[in-house]
């Protein structure tokens, strides 16, 4: 018993020492914020490899989640004989909470465990040993740059996850299901607020951005500088960035969508 | 960048003048958990002479040049190069003082996402702000001095490991540092690599008026090329003085090293119970 506390309250000190590591390497990431002023070119180079190469699978998995959304959404709204609210139904659902969501865990997947896999791999090669050598600060010039790409890349695509989400929709409700091509486009206009969802919408993948990106460099970083340690630092990544994204989410939709 | 250099080569020579040692190093302490790696080490490296430090694997050479980086920080003692203690700088001054720093690590650590030029230009473009031109020139004149001008568009992925290394030693001395610490540069080598390094060292080491670290087990090659040495064992030094002295020396430790003995003060067992109580136990 005493054994099982003993764990109990190291692995609690574990947590606890982690995170306020990691909470020291975010504060070095943002004062490391303004160097970038002398190296846009890493900010495009970054914003190319963590966003623009995002797109298919964020493209793809937000046609196949709208259209599978706008298909059971419609056999639930047939037997009511409201199915012409499938478009803001599918529009909330997803602006509100999925587009969000499921960019942030597809992102992390993608382009998190990557940037995880190259720090830690640099850090494993000496490459950031070298740097500190060069007199070159490695957090400026490695980790900030692909931060920063993270939390601009995330709200544009979970805004494109959205987008074609609900042309995903509209293909099998208008397209393939007969639902009112107007009534669809109209009602969605009326009832989405563009303050209490978009904006809402907005912020959490915004949120979802810094912590997800966070996450990514922060683990690659600290990474234990061997094959096995970089392959646990990316495996942490994804499993991390999912709890926190699933919690906050939590958090969120219940500070702003609490009082409805 | 030319003025800087003078004021580099200025800075240097006034230290000179002050103090003959470039580095010195007093009673470290060094530990990695529970284990010392070093044990209190006095070591002395005069200017523009190429110092090694011997030792078996494992003994903490790597960590020492680490501590003369500033790379890490040690328990206890005083680091100082060119009279500034090393871990008491802060952060800008740290990073002032390795610019005159040169460091080829064991794995050449090249930035695998950009071509030779761009590794050796990689610290003239983050400290200078030279013309294309003459990064350009600057860059040729360095992978000149290495023989892979010729190599200047490979990605380090086509490079062998001795090309790697020189194109590292390229990136290390392209801002002229006033200082250079190879690790291991031998290791894993085919002998003409090994001879073709062992002329840079001496060479660069000549040329430049610069000062040479280097750590290794090489014991042939670090003999011919090096003025100074000195030995670690057990986080201790056991022994110095140029190549003849130590060949002849008459320390046990040194004995073995320079000699190749498989056993000796260095047990060739790592610690373990008797052999036959280890036996015996697995019949039960």
């Amino acid at each position: 018993m005493l054994m099982w506390l003993q764990n109990l309250g190291q692995s609690g000190m574990r947590v606890f020492q982690r995170l306020g590591e990691a909470s020291l390497f975010l504060l070095q990431i943002l004062m490391g914020i303004p160097s970038l002023i002398r190296h846009p070119r890493l900010l495009v180079h970054e914003l190319y490899s963590v966003g623009v190469l995002s797109l298919a699978i964020i493209v793809i998995s937000g046609l196949t989640v709208g259209m599978v959304l706008g298909l059971q959404m419609y056999n639930t709204l047939v037997d009511f004989g409201t199915e012409d609210s499938l478009g803001p139904v599918v529009a909330l659902s997803l602006v509100r909470e999925l587009g969000p969501v499921l960019t942030a865990l597809l992102f992390s997947g993608r382009a998190g465990s990557a940037l995880t896999a190259e720090i830690g791999l640099m850090k494993a090669t000496d490459q950031l040993s070298v740097m500190e050598m060069m007199a070159v600060d490695p957090v400026k010039r490695v980790v900030v740059p692909r931060y920063v790409a993270g939390l601009i890349s995330m709200p544009l695509l979970a805004a494109m996850f959205s987008a074609v989400g609900i042309l995903g929709s509209y293909i099998v409700g208008v397209g393939m299901l007969g639902v009112d091509d107007g009534a669809f486009w109209s009602q969605m206009q009326h009832k989405v607020a563009l303050d209490a969802d978009v904006v809402n919408g907005v912020i959490k993948s915004i949120v979802f951005g810094m912590v997800a990106a966070w996450i990514a460099v922060f683990e690659g970083y600290k990474a234990v500088p061997t094959t096995e340690g970089v392959s646990r630092a990316t495996t942490r990544t994804v499993v991390h960035t999912a709890f926190a994204v699933l919690g906050l989410d939590f958090i969120l939709t219940a500070i702003m969508f609490g009082d409805n | 960048m030319l003025f800087k250099a003078i004021d580099n080569m200025l800075d240097t020579k006034k230290a000179q003048q002050q103090d003959e040692m470039l580095v010195r190093i007093n009673d470290l302490h060094y530990a990695r958990g529970s284990r010392k790696i070093l044990d209190g080490v006095n070591i002395e490296i005069p200017h523009g002479k190429i110092t090694t430090i011997m030792g078996p694997s494992g003994c903490g050479k790597t960590t020492l040049l680490r501590l003369i980086g500033g790379q890490i920080a040690p328990a206890q003692g005083t680091l100082t190069v060119a009279g500034q203690n090393i871990h008491s700088l802060s952060n800008k001054d740290l990073y002032q003082l390795r610019k005159r720093m040169g460091m080829l690590f064991q794995s050449g650590a090249l930035f695998t996402h950009l071509s030779v030029f761009e590794n050796v230009a990689f610290p003239v473009r983050e400290h200078t702000d030279l013309s294309e031109s003459l990064i350009r020139t600057l860059v040729l004149m360095k992978l000149q001095a290495v023989g892979l001008r010729g190599a200047r568009d490979l990605m380090p992925a086509e490079l062998s490991g001795g090309m790697a290394r020189r194109v590292a030693l390229a990136r290390a001395i392209a801002l002229d540092p006033m200082m250079m610490m190879y690790d291991e540069p031998f290791t894993g080598q085919d002998p003409i690599t090994v001879g073709v390094i062992m002329q840079l060292i001496r060479l660069l080491n000549d040329s430049l008026g610069m000062t040479t670290i280097i750590v290794s087990h090489d014991v042939q090659e670090v003999c011919a090329i090096s003025d100074q040495l000195y030995m670690i064992s057990d986080g201790k030094v056991v022994g110095s003085g140029g190549p003849e002295q130590l060949q002849n020396s008459d320390s046990d430790w040194v004995g073995q090293f320079m000699h190749a003995s498989p056993d000796g003060p260095v047990p060739f067992h790592y610690p373990a119970p008797p052999f036959a109580e280890d036996l015996l136990e697995g019949l039960d």
